[in-house]
């Protein structure tokens, strides 16, 4: 491996540096068995079997146990003796693929379309498989992706995909999984003393009711939904509306309705489009979801937290808060996943989230469910992902420490779908070119 | 009735406005001399001295005798005061009265990275370079009389001002005016009284200054500009605004600072110039009133008390600070506060919604502490003798402005009420109806064509009568100081109310139906005259009558008022003043920390079962089986021990990070408007940071003087400072510099050749300047460019974000060329790149450990190149830049082990020795090594762990952090929200007013350079600015 970086560095002095990645080529269709043999396995369900190997056959995993035999055929053998394997991490809402350059570069962003109920508009037809930052999360054991629009009322449609595809159509893991819309914020905004701050004045004005109109916006979100329910139930259209027609999914429970918001009476009104509508609902955010956490599972809402690595809402609040949320809502028994929403380290640092998760009071393999099982199930791709059993995807990791923390998290090998993914990158190769330019070992 | 002969005096007071001299008379000339003798009168001459029974006369609007033994003038007026109060009227020293304060537009004059900059002043004329300084702006030259506002304040009690021109950083000169309604030209007591100033621009459109420390700096360079300008510089030619602040240094200078640390900013800012300034505060002085007793200033102190929040809502309740709802409890405690301190202090309406509460939050005031004697000194004598009047205004002395007040009762009790307020000999009435209370018994007589009908009438108030026959019959009753209305029926109700209660409301239904035709309802008006009334009136049936009520006795004095008492639990003052404050500070302790896996990072390597011993804030020893008896033991089995993590760049704890208007703005300060409150130090010390480089912002290539602390929470901003360390300035290149984000950038430069000009420029006039000084000590004394000067002679030194190789290659060379190098290069994520370069010039890097992607001049970067710099020979830090990350430093230096392999002691000392030395402070802190600072933190677990917490964390041999006492803090803060929410209520279900709860938004100060997870509770502070 360190030989082949070499070569690909000599390479890149001569053919000029701007095609770097571009030898990072996806991994092709690996038929027949494939064994994965002595590994401690995390299943991703809070199991964890010591000395286990996995067996997969067509990208499939067919046997997970001890004492499976390896045949002496030709098959794939990858020895885990020593290493940790696990189920390929799950990013459970992002921007990958749409935004390549968040600041500055317009052009390179596709992740906001301009417009309020954006029902119909499909993040999966902009989704970039060779956006440079994919391949620095494969490398930290990120598999699968769901690709989320941002902006208006409702954003449009979220998709599901792996991270080693030539193109969209190739990557996409389940299409159009969910519908995702972003509520009111029924907090006041204003100023107030900045510790003697710039004296630029205080408020000004008498704040307005946020909550009434947070309330009337509310209204015309769910008023956009019976009316879409009202067309839905007419057989043939004399005129077609491609908005409302793009939410069927949710009447039909084969989309979830992803709600963005973190304040309390946010996720009350999410509680209520169960209610009304009876749809699925993800709550996406939920830095408050700590305070409600029974109320979120009597109504069966699930929780995308954002970032772990988030300053606490109040001053006043607990300096841990965000560290401790995820073990309020596993006692609680809600359904979560965690995520990385990280600008500037873009995502690689999932986790790493849920390391900090384990730190403050989850166990290390409800922390890892956090980011694989919990996250297949929310993004309802439990049937072929997010964890290492029987039927499911080989979507695979193996690290040579513990995944969760950074002082010893090490991805060695990657499968998805039993492909052997490359886990080179364009900061590796970067890195080798300069360990050569240096001198350095 | 008791003698009222005065009444008629109003009549008689025709207008004894006194026209000029000048002025021509058209008619007939009307010259009186305005006589007045006020007799009987209780006077308080001043809060010291008070006459009983004394006798007051003027005379052209001057006070020409007061005592107990005075002759009355046989020309006066003769008003009779018995049972009255005369008072000095008040002065406010904090007004714009009478002239027109301009309001700021919309989003103008702040620096906003996507709109352009106005980098020239928009006045005309031959004033100064920056539109917030206007120290010619004269209040007297544009004063204007304004009866309506002059009402209010007269209605209050106030009879002299002092007004100017609320705009601008430097505002010229206030005047001190009378509330009199005559010509200006007499109404003016003091042309030029004071010199304002704020720490506001104000309306100027400029974009310099857009932060505090620029505001700060502006206001130290206009000092050194005005002493050169003295010698009238030929190259300046006329600068009007120079001229006049000087003119103006020789006044009062007053400073409107509105916060507890504004206000010791401003202090500062005289102190370096020999200014005492007068400093108008902000009402939370009490928080800090040590530290405000410090400045020896006297204070302008407003009575505008927060108003109750509705907290109802318990998710509204949720966003509402602690540190606000205690602030709303104590505010009142802040005059008190001041005269316990013995800080002197003038009262002003300013600042209040309405200045009609201007009496009762006074009152409120002395409830919780302050005493009449202060008040009263606090708007008469305090303000009259700051501002050089107390020869004419401020006391009842003969030989004075005859302005005062007189009232019903003593001026501060609940009950009292302003009658008349004499402004310059003048009399404007305020409740004058209330000068003769009609309360007491009558005999009634109402005669008619059928014979004479005796009552007596009981009058309870002017407002309140009952008339009692066989029954006692509620009556209708009203009474203005002239004129009686009475209607009353002689049956009683017959749900009668009992007897002495007011009426109620209703007019019809307290007479008891009055059926049609009874003819036993009277309703009666007529005029008081002395202590007999006389009038007309006509019964139900139409029957005509006349009535006479004649005065009997007065009723029973009430017994002595109940004096509302202080209320019994208050929240307490901690430090900070945040829900993590100490109510008593941590003290140095003697500490024994035993058995632990001890990272030194010196050539000892890590010790295991080892003791470290701290001891006068210094680490005294480490080694095994150490006692010292006066020890506290902490028993660390298991646990690491490291130096504090040391954050090479960060924005925490300052009020402003910014000053972005200009590209060279090395003048300005970090450590002007450092904020010792920001939850964000204790924060970062639960993640073990001891030290942090406050850094300004990336918004220009010459960026602020840098400030590095210690974390020591519950410091004030002085001794936040890291003492004795070098001074550092931050510059920055790239895309920040250059505007990438704006589409009509017009200030130079917008491109890195630009940057590398900006840079070689500023050095070049550096270079000049030390030149010339040196030949010319008369050579104007320039902040922005002695900062350049300590560069080149390594006095100071350079951080420099930086991020591309071009960028950072072109920067060293021009530190070649002039002689100095670049110290530490920070962010520098293409380091890799130039690292055998920068081992060269000599370069520290300060790094992110994973961080690329956000903006095109990190496409580049690699979460490897920490170990690549390492690798190349470099000393190489870990930074946060960032307020949550930093609390998770000792993760990101975890991160180079991952991403690069290096060893775990190296990779620890990246967040603690490494950047001590590229501060120049490893002689003190960055490594557990005998003598140096005792900043310690003690681990859980292997600090480079995602599994380690901090359990304590130590700065000077003081615990800031400890874990188990941090558990306890959340139950107490718990705790007092509980207390203050249904306090909160409380005020609410007896009927306060309240506004909406209102969020306490944290702002959150960044470098601009990237976005940041800040939680749901933050504001940008640029966003505010640009609000």
């Amino acid at each position: 491996m360190k030989k082949i970086f070499c070569n690909i560095a000599a390479l890149m002095l001569l053919t000029g540096f701007a095609k770097a990645q571009e030898t990072v080529y996806p991994a092709k269709e690996y038929k027949g068995r494939l064994y994965i043999t002595n590994g401690t396995v995390h299943v991703g369900n809070g199991q964890v079997l010591e000395n286990t190997t996995i067996e997969v056959n067509d990208g499939k995993i067919v046997k997970v146990g001890a004492g499976i035999a390896v045949p002496q055929d030709g098959a794939k053998v990858v020895d885990a003796k020593g290493k940790h394997v696990y189920p390929g991490l799950i990013l459970p809402s992002t921007d990958l693929g749409l935004k390549e350059i968040g600041s500055g570069v317009r052009g390179s962003n596709d992740f906001q379309e301009l417009g309020d109920y954006n029902s119909n508009v499909r993040s999966i037809v902009a989704y970039n498989t060779d956006s440079k930052i994919t391949g620095t999360l494969r490398a930290n054991g990120i598999l699968l992706a769901s690709i989320t629009p941002e902006g208006g009322i409702v954003s449009g449609s979220s998709s599901v995909v792996q991270l080693d595809a030539w193109n969209w159509e190739d990557a996409a893991y389940k299409m159009d999984a969910g519908i995702h819309v972003n509520l009111p914020s029924f907090i006041i905004r204003g100023g107030r003393r900045g510790g003697g701050g710039f004296p630029g004045g205080p408020g000004g004005g008498a704040p307005s009711d946020p909550s009434r109109q947070a309330i009337d916006r509310v209204e015309e979100i769910k008023s956009f939904f019976r009316q879409a329910k009202a067309y839905l139930q007419e057989p043939v259209h004399k005129e077609t509306n491609l908005r409302l027609e793009a939410v069927k999914g949710l009447f039909d429970k084969k989309q979830k309705l992803f709600v963005h918001g973190d304040q309390v009476k946010q996720m009350l009104i999410a509680i209520d489009f169960v209610k009304e509508f009876g749809f699925d609902v993800v709550i996406i955010g939920g830095s408050e979801s700590y305070q409600i956490a029974d109320l979120l599972r009597q109504n069966n809402i699930a929780v995308i937290l954002g970032s772990e690595h988030s300053l606490p809402s109040m001053e006043d609040d607990d300096v841990d808060q965000p560290f401790k949320t995820p073990a309020v809502l596993q006692k609680a028994g809600v359904l979560f996943a965690l995520n990385d929403t990280h600008e500037e380290s873009r995502y690689r640092n999932l986790s790493f989230n849920a390391g900090t998760a384990a730190t403050y009071g989850l166990s290390k393999e409800q922390a890892l469910q956090a980011i694989t099982l919990n996250a297949a199930r929310i993004l309802g791709v439990d049937d072929k992902t997010g964890s290492l059993e029987t039927g499911k995807d080989a979507n695979i990791v193996i690290a040579d420490g513990d995944i969760l923390d950074m002082k010893s998290s090490n991805v060695i090998r990657a499968f998805i779908q039993g492909r052997d993914v490359s886990l080179d990158n364009k900061q590796k190769q970067l890195y080798e070119r300069y360990k050569y330019k240096y001198g350095i070992k | 009735m008791r003698k009222i002969k005065l009444l008629l005096s109003g009549l008689l007071f025709a207008s004894l406005l006194q026209a000029q001299e000048t002025y021509p008379v058209n008619g007939v000339a009307d010259k009186r001399d305005g006589c007045y003798a006020f007799t009987n009168a209780t006077i308080v001459q001043n809060a010291q001295s008070t006459l009983q029974k004394a006798t007051l006369v003027i005379r052209d609007g001057k006070i020409i005798a007061v005592g107990s033994s005075v002759t009355v003038p046989k020309d006066a007026v003769v008003i009779d005061c018995k049972n009255k109060f005369i008072y000095p009227s008040f002065i406010d020293i904090y007004t714009d009265y009478g002239v027109t304060t301009p309001q700021r537009q919309f989003g103008a004059g702040g620096f906003n990275f996507n709109q352009p900059a106005q980098i020239a002043t928009a006045t005309k004329g031959p004033y100064g370079w920056n539109q917030a300084i206007k120290p010619e702006t004269d209040a007297y030259k544009m004063f204007s009389v304004d009866d309506a506002k002059a009402k209010a304040l007269r209605d209050l009690g106030f009879g002299t001002v002092l007004t100017h021109v609320q705009d601008g950083i430097s505002r010229g000169t206030g005047t001190v005016v009378t509330l009199s309604k005559e010509k200006e030209n007499l109404v003016i007591l003091k042309e030029k009284a004071s010199a304002h100033f704020s720490l506001s621009k104000g309306t100027s459109t400029q974009s310099y200054p857009s932060s505090l420390m620029g505001t700060i700096a502006l206001l130290r360079q206009t000092f050194l500009d005005a002493q050169w300008y003295k010698n009238k510089p030929a190259k300046e030619g006329i600068n009007l605004s120079l001229q006049a602040f000087n003119d103006n240094l020789s006044l009062p200078q007053i400073f409107e600072a509105n916060d507890k640390w504004n206000d010791l900013r401003a202090d500062r800012v005289g102190d370096e110039f020999g200014v005492q300034y007068v400093i108008k505060g902000g009402g939370n002085e009490y928080q800090r009133i040590n530290e405000i007793a410090g400045t020896k200033a006297t204070f302008i102190v407003s009575l505008n008390f927060p108003q109750a929040m509705d907290v109802e809502d318990p998710n509204d309740a949720r966003f509402v600070s602690l540190a606000d709802m205690k602030h709303w409890e104590l505010a009142p405690t802040n005059p008190a506060a001041f005269e316990k301190a013995n800080i002197p202090f003038c009262l002003t309406t300013a600042d209040l919604r309405d200045p009609k509460q201007f009496m009762a939050n006074l009152r409120k005031a002395m409830e919780y502490g302050l005493t009449e004697t202060r008040a009263m000194e606090a708007l008469t004598k305090t303000p009259a003798t700051l501002l050089g009047v107390y020869d004419k205004v401020g006391s009842i002395e003969t030989g004075k402005i005859a302005n005062f007040v007189i009232t019903t009762d003593p001026i501060f009790s609940e009950k009292a009420v302003v009658l008349q307020n004499w402004v310059q000999g003048n009399k404007y009435g305020v409740k004058e109806d209330a000068w003769s209370e009609a309360k007491g018994t009558y005999n009634l007589a109402i005669t008619s064509a059928a014979g004479t009908n005796t009552y007596t009438l009981d009058v309870k108030s002017n407002n309140a009568a009952n008339v009692i026959g066989k029954d006692t019959l509620t009556g209708k009753f009203s009474f203005d100081g002239k004129m009686v209305k009475l209607s009353f029926s002689t049956t009683p109700a017959r749900r009668g109310a009992p007897a002495g209660a007011a009426p109620a409301t209703g007019g019809a239904g307290g007479f008891g139906g009055g059926r049609g035709g009874n003819p036993s309802q009277f309703r009666l008006s007529g005029v008081a005259n002395g202590d007999v009334w006389n009038g007309f009136g006509e019964d139900t049936a139409g029957n005509k009558l006349t009535w006479t009520a004649t005065f009997v006795s007065a009723p029973a004095s009430d017994s002595a008022r109940r004096r509302p008492s202080m209320p019994q639990r208050l929240s307490k003052v901690t430090f900070p003043f945040d829900g993590y404050g100490w109510e008593e500070a941590p003290k140095q302790e003697v500490l024994l920390i035993k058995n632990a896996t001890v990272w030194t990072n010196e050539k000892e390597g890590k010790l295991e079962n080892t003791d470290v011993l701290l001891k006068d804030g210094k680490i005294a020893k480490i080694g095994k089986n150490l006692s010292d008896a006066s020890a506290r033991v902490i028993d660390a089995t298991g646990k690491h021990v490291t130096a504090g993590i040391i954050d090479e760049h960060s924005h925490i704890a300052a009020a402003s990070i910014n000053e972005g208007a200009q590209s060279v703005t090395s003048e300005v300060r970090i450590a002007d408007n450092l904020n010792p409150e920001d939850v964000n130090i204790y924060r970062q010390l639960s993640g073990g940071v001891t030290s942090s480089h406050i850094l300004h912002g990336s918004a220009n290539t010459i960026g602020g003087q840098t400030q590095l602390i210690k974390l020591r929470w519950g410091a004030n901003d002085e001794e936040l400072k890291f003492k004795g360390s070098d001074p550092f300035i931050k510059f920055a290149l790239g895309e920040n510099v250059k505007r990438t984000t704006s589409q009509n950038n017009n200030r130079f430069p917008d491109t890195r050749m630009g940057v590398e000009e900006v840079l070689n420029d500023a050095f070049a006039r550096a270079k000049d300047y030390e030149k010339a000084r040196k030949a010319d000590p008369n050579t104007r004394k320039d902040l922005e460019l002695e900062a350049l000067v300590e560069i080149m002679n390594r006095k100071r030194f350079i951080t420099c974000h930086s991020y591309v190789q071009s960028e950072i290659t072109a920067a060293m060379r021009v530190g070649d060329k002039y002689g100095f190098k670049f110290n530490t290069f920070t962010h520098i994520l293409e380091g890799y790149k130039v690292a055998d370069k920068m081992k060269v010039h000599g370069s520290n890097a300060s790094t992110f450990a994973d961080w690329w992607a956000y903006k095109t001049e990190v496409q580049d970067a690699i979460a490897y190149n920490a170990a690549i710099m390492y690798k190349v020979g470099l000393n190489v830090c870990i930074n946060s830049d960032d307020a949550e990350m930093a609390r998770r430093l000792n993760q990101e230096a975890g991160k180079t082990v991952k991403y690069g392999g290096v060893p775990e002691e190296d990779a620890l000392k990246m967040v603690t020795l490494n950047p001590a030395k590229a501060l120049h402070v490893e002689d003190k802190v960055g490594s557990i090594k005998t003598g140096k600072d005792a900043d310690i933190v003690i681990w859980s677990d292997n600090p480079l762990s995602i599994y380690a917490k901090s359990e304590k964390t130590i700065v000077d041999g003081i615990v800031y952090f400890d874990r188990e006492k941090d558990l306890e803090q959340r139950k107490k803060i718990a705790a007092e929200r509980l207390r203050l929410i249904n306090k909160l209520q409380g005020e609410k279900r007896g009927g306060a007013p309240t506004r909406p709860a209102e969020p306490s938004y944290q702002i959150i100060l960044t470098c601009n350079d990237h976005s940041h997870s800040h939680g749901l509770i933050t504001l940008d502070a640029e966003e505010l600015e640009n609000k």
